[in-house]
């Protein structure tokens, strides 16, 4: 029987059985970030144990930084700079790799691993923050963990890993004009559940899903935790290859070679058998919005908030403050938010930024765009596509997490409709009270144009 | 940390699908570097009512569940971040049994690493039991005192961390030798995943 890519990275990593389901995994590379990794090497130095692949690990400064220009170790978070002085006093101690703020590399820690070649493909990569699922998109098996678990990995280089479930979701055809890839993921949310994938590793399969550049496969991945997946993989192929050459920490020369032989074999053999399959026709995807308070509900963004009195939906109603068969498109919004690990890559901010040129946001609308790292900043303000944002009337902010998660400092107000790029629309998420409706980079920029939820494909771009 | 054999409580419903980590423990909660002072933050979003005065609505705050050492919980619980301090914030509170149909990989392995007995049940109809649970590892059961009984599975590598309290990282340390050794071979498979 053949084996999925997943079981040739697990066997190529599995040191030894720990009995029943449970195996001893190697792990070839750990990130860490301030908000949940300062805390892993503190607590291993407490123990007085090392690190035993210090070269392999690395941080960055992320989650609670400000992103406001000119920023500092001090934040708008209370105790922010704790984290952030703790994390950079332990990574300097332990002889880790930082990124540090005022690093050009410095981002969002599922940005910066792709864009520095840390995670490649074949790779077995961990990190305390559970939308490390997005690097699945370059072939590593990449999940994400606590931070007793990345303790484990950094004073061990394994982890002792209870073996998941394989499920393939195969989108096959071709995604219609004006579909992205958040659009797929909410698309799958919708309908398959958040429950969708429980615990399996869940490999993106199909036409559609090849046709995706390696940044839009990282946004689909990206939301494999929503979907309750152990994590998710893409087979690595050409599109992977030449996004890696040449990156810092990739291979290089005789070694590239030899790796790219290897990577090529990794694809799942054509007789391999997973625990579940999903199909799904890429023609039923249509561009997507959040209404509730969980990444399931999610809808077609021409369509209506759903009826019923399911106890868990009248308190989805509530909270959002809209009711039964309120249309999406339409609902006047507070404000608009471009960023996070889901979308905020050079590609995300092209496609917004082809919508705001020539435009401006609608009054009363707050509007910011947070680019995911040092290395996207740079890139589209060579491109001048910061001038587009700001001439449009956005905030244009230093990278980090930033508005994706209320951490204590800055957030939008109670009651606020906020269009957000961003994965979870969990209750106060973005802020105590704050509504959030996911949605795609597009479809940010037109609502923030409009003033209330709209819908891209209507808005033809201005030359 | 001390190893769970059996423990006789209270146990407070909130049966609810999709709990996430951002309601266990809030951000903004998460205030230092350190894996204590979380148990004041639990749930803070529905404990708490503007001047951080207890929202007598929410089932912790009720008379009975004061001294509720089990949680029942609804589907995917835990999903979300995966800080680890939504462990620590519920085993500081006194948690040490979650009865829930299912839960996020992430949080229930941040569960057994610190104490807490992550308990794959329906927990709607052990909810309808009055008075205490008693939760018994080694026989993977609960019981309540008229008389009904429930087993659930749970895999033996948690189970052996939960029953003895294990420093995993001490346990693992213990095949140092074999590890070496893999990385030794790897290294000549797959030189460019060592830097």
């Amino acid at each position: 029987m053949g084996r999925t890519i997943f079981g040739k990275i697990w066997d190529a990593h599995r040191i030894e059985s720990l009995g029943e389901a449970s195996d001893l995994i190697l792990i070839d590379r750990l990130l860490l970030h301030e908000r949940t990794g300062g805390i892993a090497l503190k607590s291993l130095a407490e123990a007085g144990r090392s690190i035993v692949a210090p070269r392999q690990v690395f941080a960055t400064m992320d989650h609670v930084v400000d992103t406001l220009p000119g920023r500092s170790d001090r934040t708008i978070m209370p105790t922010g700079r704790d984290f952030i002085v703790a994390t950079r006093e332990a990574a300097i101690a332990a002889g880790i790799t930082l990124f540090d703020l005022g690093d050009p590399r410095q981002g969002i820690v599922h940005v910066i691993s792709p864009e520095q070649g840390i995670i490649l493909p074949g790779l077995s990569l961990v990190c305390p923050d559970s939308h490390t699922c997005s690097q699945g998109a370059l072939g590593g098996l990449a999940w994400g963990v606590g931070s007793s678990e990345a303790e484990h990995a950094l004073a061990t280089a394994t982890l002792r890993v209870r073996r998941p479930k394989t499920m393939r979701v195969t989108v096959n055809g071709t995604l219609r004009p004006g579909v992205t890839p958040k659009d797929l993921a909410l698309h799958l949310l919708g309908r398959f559940g958040s429950a969708g994938a429980k615990g399996h590793v869940v490999e993106y399969a199909g036409e559609a899903v090849h046709a995706l550049d390696v940044e839009g496969r990282l946004t689909l991945c990206n939301m494999a935790t929503e979907f309750s997946a152990f994590t998710a993989i893409i087979a690595p192929d050409d599109k992977v290859f030449a996004y890696l050459k040449d990156a810092p920490f990739a291979p290089k020369g005789e070694a590239w070679d030899a790796a790219v032989a290897d990577w090529r074999a990794l694809a799942s053999d054509v007789d391999a058998v997973f625990d579940a399959e999903l199909d799904i026709d890429a023609a039923d995807v249509v561009p997507m919005i959040s209404w509730g308070n969980s990444p399931q509900h999610s809808v077609p963004l021409a369509s209506h908030v759903p009826h019923g009195s399911d106890e868990a939906l009248v308190r989805a109603r509530d909270y959002i403050g809209l009711g039964e068969g309120a249309a999406l498109i339409g609902q006047p919004i507070d404000a608009a938010f471009i960023g996070s690990c889901t979308n905020s890559r050079l590609s995300d901010l092209r496609r917004a930024a082809a919508i705001l040129k020539g435009r401006h946001v609608a009054p009363g609308v707050r509007a910011i765009c947070v680019p995911g790292s040092g290395q996207v900043k740079a890139a589209a303000e060579a491109e001048g596509i910061d001038r587009i944002f700001l001439d449009a009337g956005f905030e244009w902010r230093e990278p980090g997490c930033s508005m994706c998660f209320f951490a204590g400092g800055e957030h939008f107000g109670a009651q606020e409709r906020v269009v957000t790029s961003t994965n979870r629309n969990f209750e106060s998420r973005q802020g105590p009270g704050t509504r959030s409706h996911l949605a795609s980079p597009e479809t940010v920029a037109a609502s923030a144009i409009a003033g209330c939820i709209a819908d891209p494909t209507q808005m033809e771009a201005q030359s | 940390m001390n190893g769970f054999l059996a423990l006789t409580s209270i146990a407070a419903p909130l049966i609810r699908d999709n709990v996430d980590t951002d309601a266990i423990i809030p951000s903004r909660e998460m205030k230092s570097v350190a894996k204590t002072g979380l148990a004041d933050g639990l749930f803070a979003g529905w404990r708490y009512r503007e001047g951080r005065k207890p929202n007598p609505d929410f089932i912790l705050n009720q008379p009975g569940y004061a001294a509720a050492r089990i949680l029942l919980g609804g589907a995917n619980f835990g999903c979300g971040s995966s800080r680890e301090h939504a462990a620590w914030a519920l085993a500081e509170y006194g948690f040490r049994v979650i009865v829930a149909p299912s839960f996020n990989p992430i949080f229930r392995a941040n569960c057994v690493r610190n104490g807490i007995v992550p308990v794959e049940l329906d927990a709607r109809p052990i909810a309808q039991a009055s008075g205490p649970l008693t939760v018994d590892l080694p026989s993977q059961s609960i019981t309540v005192a008229d008389g009904r009984r429930w087993t659930f599975a749970i895999d033996s590598e948690a189970k052996a961390m939960l029953l003895d309290g294990l420093d995993e990282i001490g346990l693992t340390l213990l095949r140092a030798g074999a590890i070496t050794a893999f990385r030794a071979h790897d290294r000549t498979l797959r030189p460019w995943a060592y830097l």
